[in-house]
């Protein structure tokens, strides 16, 4: 996994509750078996005004261009603003897959999903949940500046700009894992040892499920 | 004094690690091609070796048609994602595999509890946010990313954050003609979309113990619609009998030990909970979806709602939004709504209950002429197999259904099951989001008798008025 470093960049505020994985990626393009080349197609029906049904991944699409992420000025976000519940609905890696390969970074919302928060960070996609009111008024300003712009740094759990810091929390062991691009099976098979000797005693109690 | 989520927590405790993570055994691995070669590439990458062949159960399912199986899967980009589950299959020499046309291939979570696979006490993962299916067998089962399908395949274990716990007691009994979609949807109603996030949910009441397991299977099932990762019902003797005598179940010899553990697998009497939720069972009357969301839901007699009921401004924008893509009108009659596909499959009702529930309607009879499809997908080879044994396919090919082979089918439409722009369902699967059932098209969930009876009708109906289910 990519070291996570921070980074100053346009927030796109996305103003919807419960955006599900289902819209973060649509089934059709789940047919690879790739973990890249997702993001042409991340938000797919919202983004795009015809329908690509069959999933072919093709390039020639017209351009929804009331859609958010289609404004000039987010094209190059790392930052994406939304609303709670994020990522709801399926457990497809795919849709943290597609946010990364479209270039975001970082999601701020009042809550996530679970698996979709698990398979974020294991692919060092940074979820920052916020206060809601705090939610409110970071999307009052993006409607009032119009390029509200945010710097992220991990390593002090701050977001920040000339007006405003944030400080936000986030699990040890998922920062830790991101700032150093850990792999967690590398981990988990350090403890190999244990593993077995679970494993003995186990079988033992529970002989059926050999 | 411990629930049964604490119970089946501390018995696959590997570790503790001063992070405030855990390692957690697995059990049971259920494997599909969508969700996985990801995971098998990242093996290989990095020369690593499934840790326990033994405890993977793989099938396709997601992308394989339900008609024509002697034709194959014409679709190149499905197929190639079906062979490679069949070439990681065979490279890493996993025994246990219903490929796409045996006998016995279905929907992964019909599959594991009809073979035995799934096993009370377990712990039931899958690249699949619906395995909190199996929780109904009083097992610690959910829903887990490609990462964590790798993560498994390579340690046996997952890093995991003890949930909280959620009581969802179903006080009384359901009314007749409601059954256990119901149920659920009304619960998602009431909790919301995002209510059990950060939660196991164990359901429990006469409500419950009155479900058959299918029934318990479906209630579990829609948990993840409700924020949840795993849904929990503790075992009891519908359960035990159940599980016994299948392909994967104990052998004779263990079958009385595992009986005597298996009893124990319920919350202590005394045991606490982080949150208690009660519902009143017969409150609940058969379910329609209104919205894009499980949790806008009405009763059978209920109406769309009007803007004015909703409390908060950022959900009156998603209504707003919902009904533009439902194409529906704030305080329409929901009986009012015309249907133009019916589906009756999907890992949440295409079980032998489901399918002689809906039988039980179309015996009496046939789909409307302003249907334009009423499809019936049986969960598994099996249930296909024991559904023509009763005669149940004649009765929904006389009826003017169309009778499949199982799968996954239109309740994801990664195959070619799809709703086409602007058509709108009645449903028996668990999710309504915005394009789900195909880009453009419109799903109301409900149970499998409020799809036959839709299918009979042309628009949702009570069919309480008229049949004895």
């Amino acid at each position: 996994m990519k070291k996570f470093e921070s980074f100053n960049s346009i927030v796109t505020p996305l103003d919807m509750i419960n955006v599900d994985t289902d819209a973060i990626i649509p089934k059709q393009f789940l047919k690879s078996i790739k973990r890249t080349g997702f993001g042409n197609n991340l938000f797919d029906d919202w983004r795009y005004l015809d329908k690509d049904i069959e999933g072919s991944g093709r390039k020639d699409r017209k351009i929804n261009h009331d859609f958010i992420l289609n404004k000039k000025i987010y094209v190059d976000s790392k930052i994406l603003l939304a609303r709670e519940n994020f990522g709801c609905g399926s457990s497809r890696e795919h849709a943290p897959w597609a946010l990364l390969d479209y270039g975001f970074q970082v999601i701020i919302s009042s809550s996530f999903a679970d698996i979709f928060t698990s398979n974020s960070f294991k692919n060092g996609l940074l979820l920052i949940t916020l206060d809601k009111k705090i939610i409110e008024t970071l999307f009052d300003k993006t409607k009032k500046e119009n390029n509200l712009y945010l710097s992220v740094n991990l390593t002090d759990q701050k977001v920040f700009n000339d007006d405003i810091t944030i400080d936000f929390e986030i699990d040890k062991f998922k920062k830790k894992c991101l700032i150093e691009g850990l792999d967690e099976i590398g981990l988990t098979l350090q403890k190999s040892n244990i593993i077995e000797e679970f494993e003995k005693k186990y079988y033992k109690k529970y002989p059926w499920l050999i | 004094m411990k629930t049964l989520y604490d119970k089946l927590w501390e018995s696959h405790l590997v570790s503790e690690d001063e992070n405030g993570t855990s390692l957690i055994y697995i059990d049971r691995h259920l494997l599909h091609e969508v969700t996985s070669p990801q995971a098998f590439e990242g093996l290989s990458i990095n020369n690593r070796n499934p840790w326990r062949t033994n405890s993977v159960l793989a099938t396709a399912d997601h992308n394989t048609p339900t008609k024509n199986w002697s034709h194959g899967i014409k679709d190149p980009i499905s197929k190639i994602q079906v062979d490679t589950l069949d070439k990681n299959i065979r490279k890493f020499k996993i025994n246990n595999y219903f490929p796409f046309g045996s006998k016995n291939q279905g929907i992964v979570h019909v599959i594991g509890p009809e073979t035995g696979a799934t096993l009370p006490g377990m712990t039931v993962v899958c690249g699949d946010s619906h395995t909190s299916t199996h929780g109904a067998f009083g097992c610690l089962a959910f829903g887990i990313g490609t990462s964590e399908v790798e993560h498994v395949l390579a340690t046996q274990c997952l890093v995991q954050k003890k949930s909280k716990s959620m009581q969802i007691n179903v006080v009384g009994h359901l009314n007749k003609g409601v059954f256990a979609k119901d149920l659920v949807l009304y619960i998602i109603g009431v909790i919301g979309t995002a209510g059990g996030t950060g939660y196991a949910i164990e359901y429990s009441g006469d409500a419950i113990q009155d479900l058959s397991m299918e029934g318990r299977m479906t209630v579990c099932n829609m948990t993840i619609e409700a924020g949840a990762r795993a849904g929990l019902i503790a075992v009891d003797d519908k359960t035990i009998e159940y599980v016994k005598n299948k392909k994967f179940s104990p052998s004779n010899e263990q079958l009385n030990s595992a009986i005597e553990y298996w009893k124990t697998l319920k919350t202590d009497e005394n045991a606490t909970f982080d949150k208690v939720i009660s519902i009143i069972g017969n409150d609940i009357k058969p379910q329609v979806t209104w919205g894009t969301s499980p949790e806008m839901v009405s009763s059978i007699d209920g109406i769309v709602p009007t803007l004015d009921s909703i409390s908060s401004e950022d959900r009156k924008n998603s209504f707003s939004k919902a009904l533009n893509y439902m194409d529906l009108k704030p305080g329409a009659k929901i009986t009012d709504i015309p249907v133009d596909v019916v589906f009756i499959g999907s890992c949440t009702n295409s079980r032998i209950e489901d399918l002689r529930l809906a039988a039980e309607i179309f015996k009496k009879e046939k789909v409307s002429k302003n249907i334009t499809s009423a499809i019936v997908v049986p969960g598994s080879g099996p249930v296909k197999e024991q559904a023509e044994k009763e005669g149940l396919h004649e009765i929904f090919i006389e009826a003017g259904c169309e009778w499949r082979e199982p799968g996954c089918s239109m309740c994801l439409g990664m195959n070619d099951d799809k709703l086409k722009s602007g058509q709108r369902s009645a449903s028996t699967s668990n999710r309504n989001f915005e394009g789900r059932q195909g880009a453009g098209g419109r799903t109301h969930l409900v149970s499998p008798a409020m799809a036959a009876a839709t299918a009979v009708a042309g628009h949702f109906y009570d069919y309480r008025k008229d049949f004895n289910l």
